[in-house]
């Protein structure tokens, strides 16, 4: 046995460790044909949401600021990488180097979009910033959902008002089709893919939380004053922060876009960006591990319970609420806890041994 | 040249004025004590120093560098470090994540590393508990663990705000020894108390601060048996 980990690292191993053993499971199941072709339509989704619900945690849990932005992100990573695919497709046909440019042109746009927006509302705190954000991402779906976007031999022509208004020649294409949005996205997300990027996002999220850069931003949510008084550039921070989260919602808007031949800015409403939310409350604030089981969670349960169609919502509904009690009351917490626990001292003892060997190695 | 040197110094909350033209100085080495009742502007002169409020008018000179125009965290850089009113230490973070947020500003590793032994030297209380959530550390505990956060800047001068509030008699006395310590170090000490008796026992000098202007100043020991003083802070 090398070194002891630190409890931090530990803790990170076994989120890596699990995640594997799920991707080496669902693997299994795919490749033996048990699950069915609803459930495989699932797969990336999961992945999108997880990545979605881990990067809000670093603005929500780690930063402690409330943002709803986060569908605005999204939508902004998954217009602009439909965009550049679109624009591609016949230039690069590999997909591979296709779908990774067009995953780093999400996630950087998304991250200015970040930048330019997180400058003036990030001086604002609690429910005013959230307020704003959530502004921020209705505005970005309705522009998007407006917007006429076509080139010709010409150039480039946009337009508010309709797709005649263009004017294009006959050699002209669209790009983005006001609300019918973008379609002719090569559909390069896999499930393998989507999983490799939920894998390295929770790696960085990880590796954030514990550097320098991380304790400092832990440090401004803890005390604002006293993160001065060490000498902290408190908005530069609260950037960083702001701007690697909607980098990784562009990067989730980018799968999301290339997993479906067409996307429109509706889907990216208001609701998407409280579900986020949902995720992230329900996984425990600040908690990694639990926002992706929560998005997994959540995203899987509608579907289990289709058997049972009518009362579907109504079960959702309830299951949502149980969890939130379950979480939130001490009395219950500390049942689950303590014979969780129990279970650890059997399970957990080896795991953790095999995170560790898997470090030294 | 002083190496703190505060002239006119004018601030206001909105349209209230909280310090009306206050001038002093702080020589390398001293210890100044800033007394006054509550509301006199003790804390509003410290935070403007910091950099946390602005300044309407006046100056504030370190080291003959202007320092009303600067952001606090360049402040810091300079070398004034701050032990903020209320023991604001971060509450979730561990006693060992705090004070090397305090060494933020520095670069350099071998001195951080030499600097948190002398801590944990002069603070054996904190040794013990590096590993432990400062949230759960006694009020005394927290007070020394904001006074090492802020020794770990390496600061020039160290600028303490009521580091005896709302602590047992045992700890006051043992705060003060604290500062008595770091003063034998040569360290410059820019103290704000309302426990006026222990603050004038181990100041060099003193300035009494009443309603945002400063109303008598001098030597501690003379302030101390100041009848006026005496009257108005030390209840006799």
């Amino acid at each position: 046995m090398k070194k002891k980990l630190n409890p931090q690292t530990r803790k990170s191993f076994i989120t890596y460790g699990l995640l594997m053993i799920v991707f080496i499971a669902v693997e299994i199941l795919l490749s033996t044909g048990s699950i069915s072709s609803m459930m495989q339509g699932l797969l990336v989704p999961i992945c999108v949401y997880s990545i979605l619900a881990v990067s809000l945690n670093l603005t929500v849990g780690i930063l402690g600021e409330l943002s709803l932005g986060q569908a605005g992100f999204m939508c902004v990573g998954a217009y602009a990488s439909a965009i550049f695919s679109n624009l591609v497709k016949e230039s690069i046909t590999q997909p591979m180097i296709r779908f990774t440019l067009a995953i780093l042109v999400g996630g950087v746009v998304a991250a200015l979009f970040g930048i330019i927006i997180g400058i003036p509302v990030l001086r604002l705190r609690g429910d005013y910033l959230a307020i704003v954000t959530l502004a921020f991402g209705e505005i970005i779906k309705n522009v998007f959902a407006a917007l006429y976007i076509g080139y010709d031999s010409a150039g480039l022509h946009i337009s508010l008002k309709s797709q005649g208004d263009l004017g294009l020649k006959p050699d002209g294409k669209m790009i983005i089709n006001g609300a019918l949005g973008i379609s002719g996205t090569p559909n390069d997300s896999t499930f393998e893919i989507a999983f490799v990027i939920l894998f390295i996002s929770v790696i960085i999220i990880y590796n954030f939380v514990h550097s320098r850069t991380g304790r400092a931003v832990m440090s401004i949510r803890d005390n604002r004053i006293a993160a001065e008084s060490v000498g902290l550039n408190i908005t530069k921070y609260k950037l960083i922060t702001f701007a690697l989260t909607a980098f990784l919602a562009g990067v989730a808007g980018t799968l999301y876009s290339h997993n479906f031949y067409s996307l429109q800015a509706s889907k990216f409403d208001y609701n998407l960006s409280i579900l986020i939310l949902v995720f992230v409350v329900l996984g425990g604030i600040g908690n990694i591990r639990g926002s992706i089981i929560a998005a997994a969670v959540l995203t899987l349960l509608p579907e289990l319970l289709r058997s049972i169609n009518n009362y579907r919502m109504l079960f959702y509904a309830v299951i949502l609420i149980v969890m939130m009690i379950c979480t939130s009351n001490e009395t219950i917490r500390s049942f689950f806890i303590r014979n969780f626990e129990k279970l650890k001292g059997l399970i957990f003892k080896k795991k953790s041994d095999g995170a560790a060997v898997k470090e030294a190695e | 040249m002083a190496l703190l040197e505060i002239k006119d110094l004018c601030v206001y909350y909105g349209v209230i004025q909280a310090l009306k033209g206050i001038s002093f100085e702080v020589n390398e080495g001293e210890v100044i004590a800033l007394i006054g009742a509550n509301g006199a502007g003790k804390t509003t002169t410290l935070h403007t120093l910091t950099g946390i409020l602005p300044a309407k008018s006046g100056s504030i000179q370190f080291n003959g560098v202007e320092l009303t125009k600067t952001p606090a965290h360049k402040i810091v850089r300079m070398g004034i470090a701050h032990v903020p009113e209320g023991r604001r230490i971060f509450q979730n973070l561990t006693v060992l994540d705090n004070l090397k947020l305090g060494a933020f500003t520095r670069k350099d590793k071998d001195g951080i590393a030499a600097d948190l032994s002398k801590i944990y030297e002069r603070f054996p209380r904190l040794e013990e508990r590096k590993t432990q959530i400062a949230g759960t550390l006694s009020g005394g505990e927290q007070q020394m663990l904001a006074m090492g956060r802020a020794l770990m800047s390496k600061p020039r001068i160290i600028v303490m705000d009521e580091p005896s509030m709302g602590l047992s008699p045992i700890f006051v006395s043992e705060i003060f020894d604290i500062i008595e310590s770091i003063r034998k170090d040569g360290m410059t000490v820019l103290l704000v108390e309302q426990n006026a008796k222990k603050a004038l026992a181990i100041a060099d000098r003193a300035y009494v601060l009443e309603t945002g202007k400063i109303t008598l100043s001098g030597k501690a020991s003379d302030l101390l048996n100041d009848e006026k003083v005496r009257k108005a802070y030390l209840g006799e």
